[in-house]
């Protein structure tokens, strides 16, 4: 493909895909392992290029490398990536078993097939445009606009999902001070959202605070939308 | 220097992810692994774009790219849950819905 220095720099590109990939398993440190796989993802990123795919190997480079090994970061420094519990004596000598016996079978997939152009260095391509920004983008738009839309409905499905996943459960601590200042009795008129509703706030006293409660209601302000005339006709046709 | 070097070496690197998913318990390093796979997948799949000479295996492959991208979102949201209800970070250890 592209002579000696070819085969150099795609040995180089394979031993660093194989190493990092290596270490991910290996390293019992959750930590090291993600290192070892921004390792990986940049070696592969390099034997995309042998194969003239820029823009997919620009891509794994910014988005896998760049942004989602920084989420692995942060995750593994929040949760605490110690050391793990190494498995049982039957896993450990099947495990390795299992993937060498899956290899030599993809192998025979791949060599055993009647694929001819296997062997060869590809079809013949436009070097200079082959696997460009511009090629892919309008394949994306073209062709495959279905999948480039089911794709970004997705993320926007995985983005709420993540926060609905990882959100606080239990709400907010009570904070003590600024309830008393909240239940602090105000002159009528001064401007509160209340007012504006047509409801005349009672003055509330101090001593009436009642128990803390966490859920957010005030036991000692009757909330607008509980009282207000317009928001019980609201709730009647069927609220806001 | 033909294409079946590089397909196989995503074979090496699907079935080093495979090994990874059995033989560790922390799911943070099974997802790493589970990336791993992909990326196999990803190599064979540009390959035989290469070997067509056409770009649909490169459209494919950023396809995978972003779905990747959505399964860690999720996972990673999910370890998080997991540590914020104080349950051990091990995949053995929950197996409240193992049958």
């Amino acid at each position: 493909m592209l002579g000696w220095p070819g085969y150099v720099f795609y040995f180089i590109a394979a031993l660093g895909a194989v190493g990092g990939a290596l270490g991910v398993v290996l390293l019992r440190n959750a930590f090291y392992s993600v290192l070892a796989l921004v390792w990986h993802l940049v070696s592969l990123a390099a034997l995309f290029m042998l194969l003239r795919a820029e823009f997919v190997a620009a891509a794994q480079v910014i988005v896998y490398a760049g942004a989602v090994m920084v989420l692995y970061v942060f995750v593994v420094a929040y949760v605490g990536g110690g050391e793990e519990r190494p498995i049982g004596p039957m896993m450990r000598l099947l495990g390795p078993l299992f993937g060498l016996a899956l290899a030599i079978e993809l192998c025979f997939a791949f060599f055993g097939s009647a694929l001819k152009a296997i062997g060869t260095m590809g079809a013949h391509v436009n070097v200079l445009g082959f696997g460009t920004p511009r090629h892919i983008g309008a394949l994306f738009l073209t062709t495959y606009l279905f999948p480039f839309e089911v794709a970004s409905l997705l993320l926007l499905v995985a983005a709420v999902g993540a926060v609905v996943l990882a959100r606080r459960r239990r709400g907010l601590e009570p904070d003590e001070p600024l309830r008393r200042r909240l239940a602090r009795p105000r002159p009528r008129w001064t401007g509160t959202m209340a007012e504006a509703g047509g409801v005349l706030r009672p003055l509330p006293a101090v001593e009436e605070v009642g128990p803390l409660t966490t859920a957010g209601e005030r036991s000692t302000q009757p909330s607008a939308a509980a009282t207000s005339p317009r928001a019980a006709a609201a709730r009647e046709e069927g609220g806001w | 220097m033909s294409i079946g070097w590089f397909l196989a070496i995503s074979a090496i690197i699907f079935a080093i992810g495979a090994a990874g998913v059995l033989t560790r318990r922390n799911p943070l390093v099974i997802l790493l692994c589970l990336e791993l796979m992909l990326n196999g997948a990803n190599l064979a799949l540009i390959s035989f774009a290469r070997m067509h000479g056409g770009e649909a295996g490169q459209v494919f492959a950023l396809v995978v790219l972003a779905v990747a991208a959505a399964e860690v979102t999720i996972g990673l949201g999910l370890i998080v849950a997991i540590h914020r209800r104080n349950l051990p970070i091990d995949v053995d250890e929950l197996s409240r819905l193992n049958g």
